[in-house]
């Protein structure tokens, strides 16, 4: 997938300006930056959520527009902060919707098959048949990625996975998603407020500024005391852990 | 269970009075009931899917009171309006209603769940002030109140037929049913998993008011059923409609075939408007089940706030039934 060019206008104001990348296959990309900078409406372009007003999005060689709806969905899933679900589904059917693009409303021996491995690699067997809005927010978050490991698409597109969770949950949630990417190999792009997570956890940052891409490298390209001073306007020092390059601000 | 006693033994035997009262009024009458019983709640249940809001059904998403005013411009343009152009009218009009009424909330996006079904109230008395207003005006007020309170009691051979579009709406709702249950869980959810969200959620809206309609050109408004049967099979049996379409429509007919015998049998010989029975154990059912969730489960604040929002409703929707 490679975008060029891509520019979003809200109200004559431009919130994306010209931005260019390409994301390198099978690996984990998180988006940073501060508020308003545009990575989330970047985010909603190339998931095609939001339409873009110039530039172009090609995934797997064609414009991300002239995808059938339902073939894009068996190859690029997306989760938005926006699913706060408030139905009484459980944690199985939810699962199952998975497999829609697919099957629609027959769901095959072999759909079950695949929607019993997603729930087994959750390790949501024990809530399958609990409703979700019983669940707690970790438990929910771990249902919807268990729909989208359902829907089997190479790409996973996710919007602020950690947000309103806890530290264990966050953490939990990032592991999941590196094991996305080094055990199912997909293509997992992700936004994140939380630096450290995205440096740790990823392979590349893509940092954005104004509606602009800062820098897009791998964590160690980005993740300098120069580069994050300049996107996030305050004082970094950058401690290296485990091998990973982490900040602290102040 | 009428005027006249009917037996199966003698029907069975022949009787050839009977068996003509049996074809011409009393099985109609049922059949009008269980196809309204499982057409309001049907209805109710995927309204309430696509907006996915609890409250939202028929009566308090203007659907019922834009059939009325159809029904009264059939009236008024074509005084010597069939059933059939009666119903095109009402179709027509209920369809619009709900669309814009959806497409109203789609806009706002309110933050609290009551204000939807309360906005829902508003817009549908407003339009049923503008029905009141032009019957006055024209003097047809006499002929309007037959579809303002529902009731069975004109029911016959000939004249009911329409409710019959409700079965095949209702199929066609069970076919769809997956796409509406993903519509309800959001656009964005819609989107990733390839179903087009305008076109299924207005053509579900569609069906709804379409059902409705055929039945308040037949039978008259007749409120709660589309809020409260779907909200109790809910409750036993989740939101999966795939899983509920069955149980809430088979409930739905019950509810209205046992609140028909109870307004037959209170004045007999004479009889009650279903209306005023729904009403009344409609809003006991209903209170119930906002107490039940006050005590039962994490939701109770939820619905607690929510619940007194629609008790204040209710008066409101009395009120327009009464006049």
């Amino acid at each position: 997938m490679h975008v060029q060019e891509l520019t979003k206008q809200y109200d004559g104001k431009t919130v994306v300006d010209g931005v260019s990348f390409a994301i390198p296959k099978g690996k984990v990309i998180s988006l940073i930056g501060p508020n308003g900078a545009g990575k989330s409406t970047v985010m909603g372009m190339i998931s095609r959520l939001i339409a873009h007003d110039s530039g172009l999005i090609d995934f797997e060689g064609k414009d991300i527009g002239k995808w059938k709806s339902k073939e894009l969905s068996k190859r690029l899933a997306i989760l938005t902060q926006s699913n706060n679900i408030q139905m009484k589904l459980t944690v199985r059917e939810l699962v199952t919707f998975g497999r829609f693009p697919y099957s629609g409303n027959r769901v095959t021996p072999e759909d079950q098959k695949i929607i019993d491995r997603a729930i087994h690699y959750m390790e949501l067997e024990e809530f399958q048949d609990r409703f979700i809005d019983e669940l707690s927010g970790g438990q929910r978050q771990r249902a919807l990625i268990a729909m989208v490991i359902a829907q089997d698409t190479e790409y996973v597109l996710l919007d602020e996975p950690t947000n309103n969770l806890d530290i264990y949950h966050a953490t939990n949630m990032m592991k999941i998603v590196r094991r996305l990417c080094d055990e199912l190999g997909k293509t997992v792009i992700l936004v994140l407020h939380e630096i450290n997570y995205a440096a740790f956890y990823s392979d590349y940052i893509c940092a954005f500024k104004d509606g602009k891409i800062a820098k897009f490298g791998t964590v160690e390209e980005v993740m300098t005391k120069e580069n994050l001073s300049q996107i996030y306007q305050v004082d970094f020092e950058i401690l290296t852990i485990a091998g990973k390059p982490l900040s602290i601000y102040y | 269970m009428g005027v006249i006693d009917l037996t199966p033994g003698e029907l069975l035997a022949g009787n050839f009075e009977q068996l003509e009262i049996f074809l011409i009024s009393r099985l109609p009458r049922l059949l009008a009931i269980l196809c309204t019983g499982i057409g309001m709640s049907v209805a109710g249940l995927i309204m309430q899917q696509l907006c996915s809001n609890k409250f939202v059904s028929p009566t308090t998403g203007a659907t019922i009171s834009s059939a009325q005013f159809g029904i009264l411009l059939a009236l008024l343009f074509m005084p010597a309006s069939t059933l059939w152009s009666r119903a095109i009218f009402a179709f027509a009009t209920a369809i619009l209603g709900t669309w814009i009424f959806v497409w109203f909330i789609q806009r706002i996006q309110f933050k609290d769940v009551v204000m939807v079904p309360l906005v829902g109230i508003m817009f549908g008395n407003v339009i049923g002030g503008i029905t009141n207003y032009l019957a006055y005006k024209y003097e047809m007020t006499q002929a309007l109140s037959s579809w303002l309170v529902g009731h069975f009691s004109l029911v016959l051979k000939g004249r009911y037929e329409i409710v019959w579009l409700t079965v095949p709406l209702v199929v066609l709702a069970f076919l769809f049913a997956n796409h509406f249950n993903i519509v309800g869980l959001g656009k964005d959810f819609s989107k990733n998993l390839g179903v087009p969200y305008n076109l299924v959620l207005f053509s579900g809206l569609t069906i709804a008011a379409m059902i409705t309609a055929s039945i308040v050109v037949v039978v008259g408004s007749i409120s709660y059923i589309g809020l409260i049967v779907p909200n109790v099979v809910a409750m036993y049996k989740g939101d999966k409609i795939r899983g509920t379409l069955v149980d809430t429509a088979l409930f739905g007919a019950i509810f209205v075939l046992v609140c028909d015998m109870i307004g037959r049998i209170v004045i007999a010989p004479y009889e009650l408007p279903i209306e005023l029975i729904v009403g009344i154990l409609g809003s006991l059912i209903f209170i119930g089940l906002l107490f039940y969730r006050l005590k039962h489960g994490r939701k109770a604040i939820r619905l607690g706030s929510a619940g007194t929002g629609c008790c204040s409703a209710m008066p409101n929707l009395k009120g327009g039934a009464d006049q």
